[in-house]
């Protein structure tokens, strides 16, 4: 079993997020492996663990970023999960992707892993933390010819078939497919394993392979500012609210409650 | 946002799924169509009367209804490489300038296997939608947890956007217009999951829904798994019921507000026994006015509140809800 885990590199969410010349800012020292996508690689390592003595020597699990170098934080988190190699597709034409060009470059990844055998499963987070699109995982299917299975809260995989639970807005739905697929999980899934010792050490060590565009036969000019459909024209911090009324409840508190929604017609 | 007059002669499309009930994203989403140019529907299923009168009363003259591979007729057609194909397909049908959608998870899939198909600008949860000065449509977003606006502009001649709810408030046509459903076939050439069950969410709890209320009281972990303080005040003010992901992760309720769960933007939200944490904010912060109930002075929610009550929700809601009862003479 080969399994792809494509991952993000994003500012923390309890660090001072914010945008330079409409460019999300991402600084090393401020940026970290998207959550959501912890509980991707937990997903893809039980599915493996999962497997009989024979085929698990035999499977591999890749983590893989579309990223400039700072991604390798990301895939070093990974390794530390317990991934089996980890991978970094970096060019300077990608500043500036959206969802199509990141998805034009994963999916070439994915192809140029396939080249070295099959990849039976491609396992996303259910969002990226900083755009939350949660589109990037049915257009890699699209693009892959493969179908989706997204958002899924429980998995299985047997005899070549996987199975997913998943609530939607407006249903709960059970769906499934032949391998090879693409599988999106919501943060719901699982939990993740936090790193033991010997995979901590032993990530130090791991090599990162870094592709450019050139490796994956994409032209510079279907991706990144060059082949992106929306432009960003402005982006500005909001102000401030104004300073919070704060009540001391002292047994009137509900009644202060109910005036402030009374003066203010929200009742 | 104010509904404006179109300047330019642009067909509109909006995604109608389900088409078997009138739901308020839609009639929103209808609204900001109208402020683009003509306002035309999608759907796939026969819509019902009732959602029919309301798409006269909205401006709608023409329904696309899609017509599917009898394989898809059934629960797969709610699918997003269903309803993707069949928004493309109507786009090239109709020539259509503009697809909006509304903001749940499946429709953003489908609008972004809409857009990959067919060369498109997409934007994801625009908060608003208007056109600049050379008729591009601009997307208005609410990013980083509510602390940043952003604008972006989509640069090929089809825009795709999804919407979220309370953008607008829903404004009928001046006057109302009769529907006609129009059938066009559509062909599902991506490979699709098989559905094995799908089992309808009941949405006649007699509450608004989250995602679409005007008003919403949420619990936290503070509640301490009795949501009876949370759903007195939301009855009071006929508000939809939400939570934090820890409530509902130790099963104290279903639906969780946040940036996994369901993103909100109500006219009022009420947070009860909340910390706001960075996630939770992320769902609600675009909020028009926060009120905190917390026993904790230096809770973070605290932090992005118009006001705050410091002390016990169990406490605080029911006076609240006594009060707004009397308020309202009941
Ligand atoms: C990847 C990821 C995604 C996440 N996504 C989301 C998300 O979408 N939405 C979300 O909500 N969370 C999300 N979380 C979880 C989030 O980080 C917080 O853990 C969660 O929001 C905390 O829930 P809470 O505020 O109910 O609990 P707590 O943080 O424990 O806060 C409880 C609060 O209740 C107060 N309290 C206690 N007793 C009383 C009382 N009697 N009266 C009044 N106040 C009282 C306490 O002072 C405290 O402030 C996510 C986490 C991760 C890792
Ligand atoms: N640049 C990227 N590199 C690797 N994986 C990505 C990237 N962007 C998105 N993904 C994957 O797609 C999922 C959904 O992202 P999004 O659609 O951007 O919210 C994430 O959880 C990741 O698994």
């Amino acid at each position: 079993m080969r399994i792809v885990v494509p991952v993000k590199y994003v500012p923390d969410i309890n660090a001072e997020r914010r945008f330079e010349d409409c460019r999300v800012v991402r600084d090393a020292a401020e940026g970290s492996l998207n959550e959501l996508d912890e509980n991707a690689l937990e997903a893809a390592l039980r599915v493996v663990e999962a497997l009989p003595d024979d085929e698990r020597g035999s499977s591999e699990v890749v983590a893989l970023t579309v990223a400039p170098a700072d991604g390798d934080l990301a895939l070093r988190k990974a390794f530390q999960m317990g991934v089996d190699r980890g991978v970094r597709v970096t060019d300077d034409a990608l500043a500036g992707s959206d969802y199509f060009g990141t998805t034009a470059a994963l999916a070439a990844a994915v192809r140029r892993l396939e080249a070295e055998g099959t990849v039976d499963l491609v396992v996303t987070g259910m969002a990226a933390l900083d755009g939350l699109g949660s589109v990037v995982p049915a257009l890699l299917a699209a693009e892959l010819g493969r179908p989706a299975l997204t958002l899924a809260k429980k998995v299985t995989v047997e005899a070549g078939t996987l199975t997913i639970t998943r609530e939607t807005d407006d249903a709960t739905e059970e769906l499934s497919a032949p391998l090879p697929a693409v599988l999106s999980v919501a943060d719901t899934a699982n939990t993740p394993r936090f790193p033991n010792f010997k995979l901590i050490m032993a990530a130090r060590t791991k090599q990162i392979e870094a592709w450019s565009l050139a490796d994956l036969d994409v032209e510079a000019a279907s991706v990144g500012t060059a082949g992106a459909r929306t432009e960003t024209t402005s982006a500005s911090p909001r102000p401030p609210r104004p300073e919070v009324e704060l009540v001391q409840d002292k047994g009137e508190g509900g009644t202060a409650l109910a005036e402030f929604l009374i003066r203010n017609e929200l009742v | 946002m104010t509904v404006q007059e179109p300047t330019r002669n642009r067909t509109v499309l909006v995604l109608l799924d389900p088409a078997t009930e009138v739901r308020s994203s839609a009639l929103e989403l209808l609204t900001i169509a109208r402020s683009l140019g003509r306002a035309e529907a999608v759907a796939l299923e026969a819509p019902t009367v009732e959602v029919l009168a309301q798409l006269g009363a909205y401006g709608v003259e023409t329904v696309h209804q899609a017509e599917l591979p009898p394989s898809y007729t059934g629960d797969a057609r709610h699918l997003p490489v269903v309803v993707g194909a069949a928004l493309a397909a109507a786009v090239r049908r109709t020539d259509a300038d503009v697809v909006l959608a509304p903001a749940t998870f499946a429709a953003k899939e489908a609008s972004a296997l809409a857009a990959q198909r067919l060369g498109a600008g997409l934007i994801i949860d625009a908060a608003g939608v208007r056109e600049d000065a050379e008729g591009r449509i601009v997307g208005v977003k609410r990013v980083f947890a509510g602390a940043w606006d952003t604008e972006s502009r989509v640069t090929t001649d089809l825009a795709v956007l999804t919407v979220r709810s309370n953008a607008v408030v829903p404004e009928p046509a001046p006057a109302a217009v009769a529907t006609e459903v129009e059938g066009f076939a559509v062909e599902v050439d991506a490979p699709a999951p098989t559905v094995v069950s799908r089992t309808p969410k009941d949405r006649t709890s007699g509450r608004p829904s989250l995602e679409e209320a005007a008003i919403v009281v949420a619990g936290g972990r503070g509640t301490n798994g009795d949501f009876g303080p949370v759903e007195e005040l939301a009855d009071a003010l006929g508000a939809a019921v939400g939570a934090s992901r820890d409530a509902v992760f130790e099963g104290w309720f279903d639906q969780y507000i946040g940036q996994t769960g369901v993103t909100i933007a109500p006219r009022l939200y009420v947070g009860a026994g909340i910390s706001g944490a960075p996630h939770h904010r992320g769902g609600m912060q675009a909020s028009q006015v926060i009120v905190a109930v917390n026993n904790d002075p230096e809770a973070p929610i605290f932090e992005i509140c118009d006001f705050a009550v410091v002390g016990d929700l169990a406490e605080v809601l029911p006076q609240a809800a006594a009060k707004i009862r009397a308020h309202r003479g009941e």
